[in-house]
């Protein structure tokens, strides 16, 4: 069995869920190895984390050298890796950086890219077979990568992670950084607030606003909150400066598949539902009784979410308990 | 300042998008346009033409900035390029060859690279690559890191905005970046390439004065040998991936809508919720 590489994606050594998703994956495809690039006194804890979840070999590669600059050296120290462990397929993370190193990798390696995979299966020994949604999730497509070192972006929430326990071999790996890598600087940095409710991304609800809460997303927290969900927008709540951009559903925002998805004054334009369509359940809630969105509906209420909303809210609460 | 700008011809996201039979997007049954998150990246290149025209320090040659579109993609692409003249950019430059069907992001990458080395050919370096941050049909976002891979140039990728100032005989250049995490500043000096959200800030309107100086603008076709790729190198056979099967999604089956009448939207909200075991 082949290695399969695994880029850890991570905040300061704290790893975050896709690494567990991308783990489970690697598990089905050959033996899973987590390529952590941080600060090497973060190893431990790292190590300790994807061991959980199945991975048999950890790469650690201190990035005091890199970690000012931008994607460049995180492709250059993979590319080094496929090269020493001719591994079976390289897994990352789905969002953009993780998307711009696998292209640069791509190339360095002259290996085939596939983005933005929801399902990727063993396939019959050519090599894995992915699943990706694509056009505003209106057609599936099935792929494969047919030359070199397939290299396969994964989004969030494609695997249930399963705690399965790892050897966990630990080994430095030293890669030689070019200095072309080290030209596009990353000159400040802002942690982004955590909101105390779940990632958008990672979420089973999710309790997202458009227009129509005419700028007052209080609702639609107090919704969110009551079923447990993360707060998304339109990108009209967004444009308005309602509401920050990291919390756009659509084409040019997010794109999530949670379990329930509640739309409240949204009307469901075409770049909304790129982000949204492939929700397992689908609500809305709006005034405009012909608002696209309601075509999606597995129920919708006619109605104004200024009203509809607080007292849905409080009946959950009230049924809470 | 020399600077190419990268628009994709795309088909219309409101049509009936659809594969043909080999699993290539029909982009000629569907009506196509300039992928509009590119008008982001053309309005940026125009408002850094104009920033340098007026910067007292680094005007070095800001009369001379020249802005080029460059589009690879079928005969009817020249659509795309002509909306990008409109708008203000100065030239054009379609890469039009049947070899080039069905390439993915590798192979359009590589066209777009060798494209770029030819316009740098004609005397003066390529200062700056701009790019959309997807094309809203594939919409991999992968062509400006690849670019920047391909070209060894910074890639300065995904602003929200952008700033620019002239420094010695050249320019610096940085953007905020809202990543997942963290939003961060990145710097870099040109030569890069550099792509932009749709939080860049509005595209400009093509107006009238606009339209008509457009018909007089230049635009080239360059094929394959233009531009010094073997056909052998790009296109559907060559691609570095396979697309093995395509679906439509089933329609979703229409739900059930109610209309709210003194609180009975909440109920019937609640219930439905409860019913499927979400309270």
């Amino acid at each position: 069995m082949s290695e399969i590489l695994v880029l850890v994606d991570h905040v300061d050594g704290a790893v975050r869920k896709p690494t567990h998703e991308l783990l489970t994956i690697a598990r089905r495809l050959g033996e899973p190895s987590a390529v952590f690039i941080g600060a090497a006194g973060k190893a431990d804890g790292v190590v300790e984390a994807v061991k959980r979840y199945g991975a048999e070999k950890v790469y650690v590669v201190d990035d005091v050298e890199i970690k000012g600059y931008l994607v460049a050296p995180k492709a250059e120290v993979l590319a080094q890796l496929v090269e020493k462990a001719t591994p079976g397929a390289v897994l990352i993370s789905s969002s953009g950086e993780g998307k711009e190193i696998a292209g640069r990798l791509a190339i360095k390696t002259g290996s085939g890219l596939i983005t933005d995979a929801t399902d990727v299966q063993p396939g019959d020994g050519q090599g894995p077979v992915t699943t990706q949604s694509v056009f505003a999730g209106s057609y599936t497509v099935q792929a494969k990568v047919t030359r070199g070192t397939p290299i396969i972006t994964v989004k969030p929430n494609a695997a249930t992670p399963e705690e399965v326990e790892g050897a966990a071999a630990t080994e430095e790996f030293a890669a030689s950084i070019s200095e072309s890598a080290r030209k596009a600087k990353i000159v400040a940095s802002q942690p982004r607030k955590a909101s105390g409710r779940p990632e958008l991304n990672e979420a089973a609800i999710v309790v997202s606003g458009g227009r129509g809460t005419g700028g007052d997303f209080s609702e639609v927290e107090g919704l969110a909150d009551a079923l447990g969900a993360a707060v998304g927008a339109s990108r009209a709540a967004v444009d308005s400066g309602w509401i920050p951009h990291a919390f756009q559903i659509g084409q040019t925002g997010k794109t999530v598949s949670p379990q329930l998805y509640v739309a409240s004054g949204i009307s469901g334009a075409i770049q909304h539902r790129a982000g949204m369509q492939t929700s397992k359940t689908i609500v809305a809630v709006n005034k405009d009784d012909e608002a696209p969105i309601f075509e999606l509906v597995d129920f919708g209420v006619v109605g104004d979410l200024h009203t509809v909303l607080p007292a849905a809210t409080e009946e959950i609460n009230k049924r809470k308990g | 300042m020399n600077i190419v700008v990268c628009v994709k011809y795309v088909p219309d996201a409101s049509a009936d998008r659809h594969f043909e039979d080999d699993f290539t997007v029909d982009r000629v049954g569907v009506d196509g346009l300039l992928s509009e998150l590119d008008e982001y990246a053309i309005e940026q290149s125009l408002q850094i033409k104009e920033k340098s025209a007026s910067d007292e320090n680094g005007g070095a040659d800001g009369d001379g900035t020249v802005v080029t579109a460059l589009c690879v993609g079928p005969e009817k692409a020249t659509d795309a390029i002509r909306k990008a003249l409109q708008m203000g950019v100065d030239k054009g430059v379609h890469v039009v060859d049947d070899a080039i069907a069905g390439s993915d992001a590798v192979g359009t990458s590589r066209v777009l690279a060798a494209a770029v080395e030819k316009i740098a050919s004609g005397g003066q370096r390529v200062d700056l690559v701009v790019c959309g941050m997807a094309s809203t049909d594939a919409a991999m976002s992968v062509v400006p890191a690849m670019l920047a891979e391909r070209l060894d140039l910074p890639q300065v990728t995904l602003g929200s905005v952008v700033e620019s100032q002239a420094s010695g005989d050249s320019w610096e250049f940085r953007i905020k970046r809202d990543g997942d995490t963290a939003t961060e500043v990145i710097g870099a000096t040109a030569p890069l390439v550099l792509s932009v959200t749709d939080q860049s800030g509005e595209a400009r309107y093509p107006s009238f004065k606009g339209i008509m100086a457009a018909k007089k603008k230049p635009l080239e076709t360059w094929s394959l040998s233009d531009i010094g790729v073997d056909a052998g190198e790009v296109g559907l056979e060559q691609a570095w991936t396979r697309v093995e099967a395509t679906e439509a999604r089933p329609p979703r089956t229409a739900g059930e809508i109610v209309t709210d009448e003194n609180g009975s939207g909440a109920e019937a909200l609640v219930g439905f919720l409860a019913s499927k075991k979400f309270i």
